[in-house]
């Protein structure tokens, strides 16, 4: 029998990592992760989860002791945000350059200074070329669900993943998670066997120097794995799906079928955005909308097709790249240009920092896209 | 056909090593390994960051040991050996982890991950090989460099003007069950202080002062002759401290003057008689310190 | 280098692992070699012991592996017996 609980989505993230059954877990506090730290220290603790919690000095620590477990053949998880993220940063790159598929909560929160607790995507897409997978929560639910489809997606292509949440908008709020049986889990997630780990009967040195001849080589291989992470996200989506009931996709469309225009946004203001285009649907607007579920490997191909049959998309932000635009702006117009059908893209910088983003941004967002510059970098709401 | 008589062995036999590492000529950090190896046996893993040995282990597809090796980065022996440890532990395989580290990777930028993992008490061994400055990037000063040694980043006109940082006691006051001294010119005592720790439980700290002919500017011939004039001066004292009780494991006969030790190295080529005598002194209260702790008991 | 071969990246594996013990051949990094006077030898072992490349195979007597040996003299500085002599192998061109 599946449980209902009603859990904060840091709870939902401790839970997926229980029942992904991580076998070594490195973890340092950092506001607004703590509570999934809190929740599987005592899987730990009490034996619910048959597991090595290693309490590190640092997230830097965190990531090289899940790399380190990783490389002994077992499965590896934490969870850590914004500042606990960025200096991580260095061994981003050695876990996917590794091919360890370490898996990780990241709850967006705004970097500093200012100091900032609150929600927005920077640090996450700041990690965006270190070679991770990025799958970015809408609800609670997703959280825990997504949990065991990265895993299982990624031990597939050896390579980490990451799964985003939305600091207290998610991380902090109470919603329910239905978590199915264990034994259905299991076979859905068998444990973690790689083609090489550290082993004494077949000694192997990993990551040792590696001149020009095969660096490039190497470094294709993980573009190749990614291209295929494409495919086995949506493959183990599937297979979750018919298990469990529930699928997401990696560009998850919401009215779009007769659309004429589509918001493009990701996280948990998807579900607001979603409220407003069902409000503006009523208003007669022909809108729909998509989520970009996994951001990396990008989905272009589910990009291009949207965009084949829409007259406009309008790009949310909560992120930037300083002296440029918005991420995700950026990341889709790139997608399109080699499309045929391009249609006006506008992108809006919002919500920066956990400012509140309603029904009426969305809508408001949406009335400015109708007379704005397709040039223009438009910073919504911002006071000047 | 009678019995041939065969070369004395003096440590163990079995090689783990092999030749054609990517070591300069009288390397003290490649001869570490091969004695650490020998005195751990085959069920051992090792974890490297960056430091030399990044070099001499051999370049992919190659490598130089008949153990599991793990390459990582620079501040990150100890947290990638606990990883490592929690999941063999996890999977219930037994194997000596062993991370294997310079004097950069353990004095400088990795004293933070290795403290944790000390405080911890994480079941793995650490093996510092202390070349007294970061030789793989071209001999600029660490913590580890002594006191008027010449370095690229500590020129003559300006040598080092600080003392070397005491690991052996950073790491004692972390409370962990053993922490031993020891140089490549003592094999036995290395072999045997190794096979030690290997039955103890915890963390398990070593401070093995490496030769490097290159960055000392000594002969590589004299690989073994110059720690051997540094315990012999007591520059660098072999000692043990075994569950919070010092133990000296050679003490002079006749100690020798600083100057032994200094004259074969020409990183020391510049000092002043003043200069050599203030290192004398320095060395002299640190052996009497060391004295007395040995003579105090438990100590925690 | 090694004689593993790859032909393109199809061939490697996921990382960089290594797949053969078969390293540099460091003997051409020599300007001397070790001459052996076996008469004076003890087979006290310690030219075995003290060689930080493990090119000195245990047996009757020492016999060293010349296409690793890098010639740093260890061996010949630390016999008791000076049954080791270095001699310069440098070619004058």
């Amino acid at each position: 029998m599946s449980t209902v609980k009603v859990i904060t989505g840091n709870h939902a993230a401790s839970f997926g990592a229980r029942d992904s059954r991580a076998e070594v877990i490195a973890a340092y506090p950092i506001t607004p992760q703590t509570q999934i730290v809190e929740l599987l220290s005592e899987f730990c603790a009490d034996g619910t989860l048959k597991a090595k919690f290693i309490k590190v000095e640092s997230e830097h620590s965190a990531m090289a002791a899940c790399i380190g477990a990783s490389a002994a053949g077992v499965r590896a998880y934490t969870a850590t945000s914004a500042h606990g993220l960025a200096l991580m940063h260095e061994m981003l790159h050695w876990a996917a350059n590794g091919r360890h598929p370490v898996v990780m909560a990241n709850v967006n929160r705004a970097m500093g200074p200012p100091w900032s607790i609150w929600t927005d995507q920077n640090d996450s897409l700041a990690q965006r070329d270190t070679g991770w997978l990025q799958f970015y929560c809408e609800s609670n639910q997703e959280v825990y669900d997504t949990t065991m489809i990265a895993f299982k997606a990624c031990e597939q292509v050896l390579l980490p993943g990451m799964l985003v949440l939305d600091a207290f908008i998610l991380s902090h709020t109470y919603e329910p998670v239905e978590m199915p049986d264990q034994e259905l889990i299991d076979e859905f997630l068998p444990p973690f066997d790689p083609p090489y780990k550290m082993d004494l009967d077949d000694a192997r040195a990993f990551g040792a120097l590696t001149t020009p001849e095969w660096y490039m080589e190497l470094r294709y291989l993980i573009q190749e794995a990614h291209e295929k992470a494409l495919v086995t996200v949506r493959e183990v989506e599937k297979e979750f799906g018919e298990t469990f009931g529930r699928y997401y996709g990696t560009l998850e469309l919401y009215r779009c079928d007769d659309a004429e225009e589509v918001i493009l946004i990701a996280g948990s203001t998807a579900s607001t955005a979603k409220d407003a285009v069902d409000i503006m649907r009523k208003g007669g607007r022909k809108i729909g909308l998509a989520r970009i579920k996994l951001f990396r490997p990008f989905p272009n191909e589910e990009i291009r097709d949207i965009a084949s049959r829409v007259n406009k998309m309008i790009v949310i932000d909560r992120n930037v790249s300083f002296g440029n635009q918005g991420i995700f702006f950026n990341e889709i117009k790139a997608s399109l240009y080699s499309a045929k059908n391009r249609p006006p893209v506008y992108g809006f910088v919002a919500g920066l920092g956990g400012r509140d983003m309603k029904i009426d941004d969305i809508t408001g967002i949406v009335e400015q896209a109708d007379t704005c510059d397709i040039e223009e970098i438009l910073w919504w709401g911002v006071k000047l | 056909m009678s019995e041939k008589k065969k070369m004395r062995a003096t440590i163990p036999e079995e090689e783990y090593m092999f030749p054609g590492t990517v070591d300069c000529q009288g390397c003290g950090a490649a001869y570490a390994m091969r004695l650490a190896l020998k005195a751990l046996g085959p069920k051992t893993m090792v974890v490297i960051p960056a430091c030399c040995w990044s070099i001499i282990a051999g370049p992919f597809p190659t490598s130089a040991l008949k153990m599991p090796i793990y390459h990582t980065a620079f501040e990150t022996a100890a947290a990638v050996a606990s990883g490592v440890k929690a999941g063999l532990s996890i999977r219930e395989k037994e194997a000596t982890v062993l991370a294997w580290a310079g004097d950069g990777g353990t004095f400088d930028i990795g004293v933070q991950s290795l403290s944790a993992a000390a405080e911890r008490n994480e079941d793995f061994i650490y093996v510092c090989y202390d070349n007294e400055a970061y030789m793989n990037t071209g001999i600029q000063r660490s913590s580890a460099t002594p006191w008027g040694a010449w370095t690229t980043t500590t020129p003559r006109k300006h040598p080092k003007d600080r003392p070397k940082k005491n690991m052996m006691e950073i790491m004692a006051a972390h409370r962990i069950p053993y922490a031993a001294s020891a140089t490549v010119g003592h094999p036995e005592d290395f072999v045997r202080k190794l096979k030690k720790a290997r039955e103890i439980r915890g963390t398990r700290f070593f401070h093995v002062l490496a030769t490097c002919p290159t960055g000392w500017r000594s002969p590589p011939e004299l690989m073994l002759e110059v720690p051997r004039l540094a315990v012999e001066t007591c520059v660098f004292p072999l000692y043990e401290i075994d569950n919070g009780v010092y133990s000296i494991s050679k003490k002079p006969k006749e100690k020798l003057p600083v100057t032994e030790y200094l004259k074969v190295q020409g990183r020391f080529r510049h000092l002043t008689d003043q200069q050599i005598q203030y290192i004398q002194e320095h060395v002299d209260e640190t052996w009497e310190l060391l004295l007395k702790k040995e003579k105090l008991g438990r100590l925690f | 280098m090694s004689e593993a071969k790859f032909r393109g990246a199809h061939d490697l594996p996921p990382c960089s692992i290594s797949v053969t013990h078969e390293l540099t051949k460091t003997g051409n990094w020599r300007n001397s070699k070790p001459v052996f006077h076996k008469e004076k030898c003890i087979q006290c072992g310690i030219c075995w012991k003290v060689c930080p490349n493990a090119c000195i195979k245990l047996g009757e007597y020492p016999e060293w592996d010349m296409d690793y040996c890098k010639g740093c003299a260890v061996c010949a500085e630390e016999c008791p017996k000076d049954a080791i002599e270095m001699e310069d192998e440098r070619v004058m061109v």
